[in-house]
């Protein structure tokens, strides 16, 4: 049995296992400390407290100096208070100190509103700062999805374990020290140099303005307004599960119906859905996983397995640069995203008698590296991408605000026909292990041609980093493996490299918790419910739809009739697959 | 931090990795291996922490993090008679910054920087265990102590007709 101890603070008692911090013990009770630095997604293998920044300090009876409440353990008797003058004294000491290193531009930061620094000044009720700082200035770095704007940096390193410990891509750390210390790629390069995935978890959690997003709700208005423009939108599967936050809305509210009103309000000429994409992703790498196992189970030698998912363009970029000796292994499926782009700019441009140039394909993500996926030369026809602008969930909430549309008070609308009809293994794609759970439901009733009773794989399901399940084809048993956060991933593709690998399919998604996750949400502050709360909702939505398979979309078997013929045909390699690029550095020319 | 450009031979890249090998290509031992590998080609430029960083398994951001942070390490060469000031505290307030600043003033180089025949170089130290010496003084291997602004001229003389 876990020992137990029992401490008292601010005159409330409480009892926690041995082991427990401070800060963890207060939260028990809900007495809150505040935190700069500290950051945990509980039961998401998240975790930081360097206990550098010093605001979560609390006085403790008995110890002459104040103690960080995130890094120090409770003991026994131990009797806390975390608000008494002096402990307030110090904290907004320690806060001015960092603001007297911080530019004051907070009416025009990008954070402005969400910033936690800006919160903790607030609370703080801070109006003046009695200290001269360095002011210290960077240069500013501007990627395909990333800005770097390292002034806004108050080196709380919460990047650099996301990076480095979570996600295992190793682009960013701290370097150099005292005024100059800050977080940056080798060298000093820029992110485009560096090993950056663009997955966009350090911009998820950076505190401050410092991380961000590049943003193009700009270029979208622009658009809107031509009048020579049609202006096509699709929005990803977990959107509609967190984007209702941003006004205030419970986590996991699920706002499928108001946005697409309000996509309406903001002037899209049509209102479409990444799903119905999503939808195709299945038919066609559905087929090619079904393909390379039957080529498996018939004795081929050569055939590529277990088959990876190719959907999340951190988890792309990731194997590109770390693992480019597997590139031949994933999927050559285009992820969503590229698949409508490619169907709305050729299909669908001709349906309605437009020039593909005419035609403004504007993706909404929970993403940040679908900026740079759209932005790859390989999605594009002579210099016009397939998708033109990709912006995240909170960018649309930008756009909604600044459009000034009372989002709460909105009626449910719907999407438009025909790339707007989705199915429920569809929407399933903006949560960890829901791929695969759709790859499953279509392959097992082709494999096997016979009707699947129950469609919901509770085995695939779940938030832990690495889940395994077996899957019965009809006396065939499938192995699928899936991992979310690139940590996880990377612990699989070691054991595919050592030939070790157990997997006939394996799902990979960049993001801890998969879409809903992602670099592009309205941010968790560290809050790992809210998380779970939209995956909830993804699943609540799946359960509500009409139609669960993707290969029962009527609107997908009108596309194979009318344009692509059947999965897996040259049309459809060239408009719906990609192939990869070795991206890994070498300094020494072997 | 600037870095020279460098060209490694498969000899450089086998030092490299015969040095990572002694401490078991641990991750822990990073800073073990920068040490010796820095022992042995007397600076670390970019191209030779690409080399460690993948020999002990740690990323190539994480590298030059660790180089950057501790003043020891350097990306660019030491000079032939490398300078060492010491400005621990017992140095400091016996007037090392004075020291410093002659020596700075005489060379015409920076703290971290070279001289351009490639002679001399000035690093500062904190506290080479001779507090009773303050301000103290390494060139190379060899220690001068109590040294005030005046006997700069005499040290650098010492070395001016070597080569």
């Amino acid at each position: 049995m876990q020992e137990t101890i029992n401490i008292t603070i601010n005159k409330k008692p409480v009892e926690v296992e041995k082991g427990t911090t401070v800060y963890q013990a207060a939260r028990k009770i809900n007495i809150n400390i505040p935190v700069l630095c500290y950051m945990e997604l509980e039961d998401m293998g998240v975790k930081h407290n360097p206990g550098g920044c010093r605001v979560c300090v609390v006085e403790v009876e008995g110890v002459k100096n104040l103690m960080p409440s995130c890094v120090t353990k409770c003991w026994d008797g131990m009797n806390v208070k975390t608000n008494t003058a002096r402990v307030l004294n110090a904290r907004k000491t320690v806060v001015e100190l960092i603001l007297s290193d911080h530019p004051f531009d907070c009416l025009i930061c990008a954070k402005n509103g969400t910033c936690d620094l800006q919160k903790m000044a607030q609370d703080l009720g801070i109006r003046e700062i009695h200290y001269q700082g360095e002011q210290s200035t960077y240069r500013e770095d501007t990627s395909p999805a990333i800005i770097r704007e390292m002034d806004k940096c108050i080196n709380c390193r919460r990047c650099e374990t996301m990076c480095n410990d979570v996600q295992t891509v190793g682009a960013l750390s701290g370097i150099n020290r005292g005024f100059e210390a800050v977080v940056a790629p080798a060298f000093e390069q820029n992110l485009e140099h560096s090993p950056c995935t663009y997955c966009g978890q350090c911009v998820a959690v950076c505190p401050t303005g410092a991380l961000t997003e590049v943003d193009h709700s700009n270029h979208v208005l622009r658009a809107l307004a031509d009048p020579q423009k049609t202006v096509v939108v699709q929005t990803a599967p977990a959107v509609r599960a967190a984007l209702g936050e941003e006004f205030g809305m419970e986590a996991g509210t699920l706002v499928t119906g108001k946005m697409t009103r309000a996509l309406r309000d903001l002037g899209f000429d049509y209102v479409f859905d990444t799903d119905f994409a999503a939808d195709l992703t299945i038919m066609e790498e559905g087929t090619e996983l079904l393909d390379r196992l039957n080529k498996h189970l018939n004795g081929d030698k050569n055939v590529k397995l277990p088959i990876l998912t190719s959907c999340c363009p951190g988890w792309v970029s990731f194997f590109e640069h770390h693992f480019p000796e597997l590139k031949d292994i994933p999927s050559t499926a285009r992820s969503p995203q590229q698949m409508f782009g490619a169907v709305a700019k050729n299909y669908f441009a001709e349906k309605i008698n437009k020039n593909r140039k005419d035609l403004v394909v504007v993706s909404i993500m929970p993403c940040v590296a679908k900026k740079y996926e759209r932005s790859r030369e390989e999605f594009a026809n002579n210099g016009d991408s397939d998708v033109n602008y990709s912006i995240t969930t909170r960018e649309l909430s930008h756009l909604i605000k600044q459009a000034n549309i009372d989002f709460n008070t909105l009626e449910d609308d719907d999407f438009d026909k025909p790339l707007g009809e989705s199915t429920g293994a569809a929407v399933i794609f903006g949560t960890t292990g829901g791929v695969i759970e759709a790859a499953t439901r279509t392959a097992y009733e082709i494999h096997t041609g016979k009707n699947l009773e129950k469609v919901d794989f509770e085995e695939l399901r779940g938030m832990e980093g690495i889940r395994k399940a077996s899957v019965d084809f009809d006396g065939q048993e499938i192995k699928i493996g899936i991992a979310h956060g690139l940590g996880n991933a990377r612990k699989l593709l070691e054991n595919i490299k050592q030939g070790k690998s157990e997997f006939h399919a394996i799902e990979i998604m960049a993001c801890p918790g998969g879409c809903i996750g992602g670099g592009g949400q309205p941010l968790h502050h560290g809050d790992s419910s809210i998380i779970k709360a939209r995956q909830k909702a993804i699943y609540q939505e799946d359960a509500g739809k009409k139609i669960r398979k993707s290969h029962e979309n009527p609107f997908i078997k009108e596309l194979y009739e009318e344009y692509l013929g059947k999965p897996g045909s040259e049309k459809s390699h060239d408009l719906l697959h990609t192939h990869y690029f070795d991206r890994k550095k070498r300094w020494i020319k072997k | 931090m600037s870095s020279v450009k460098v060209e490694l031979h498969q000899k450089d890249v086998d030092k490299i990795k015969e040095i990572a090998k002694e401490y078991n290509n641990d991750p822990e031992a990073l800073i073990n291996v920068l040490h010796s590998t820095q022992d042995h080609f007397g600076y670390l430029p970019a191209e030779i922490q690409e080399i460690v960083a993948e020999e002990t398994n740690v990323s190539i951001a994480k590298v030059y993090g660790v180089v950057t942070f501790y003043s020891f390490f350097t990306m660019t060469p030491k000079g032939r008679y490398p300078i060492s000031i010491c400005t621990g505290t017992a140095c400091y307030v016996r007037g090392a910054e004075t020291v410093l600043e002659e020596f700075k003033r005489q060379l015409g180089i920076e703290v971290g920087e070279t001289s351009e025949n490639g002679k001399y170089s000035i690093n500062c130290l904190r506290c080479v265990g001779a507090c009773g010496l303050a301000p103290v003084v390494m060139v190379g291997d060899k220690t001068y102590g109590r040294v005030s602004p005046d006997g700069v001229s005499d040290i650098i003389a010492e070395y001016e007709d070597a080569e």
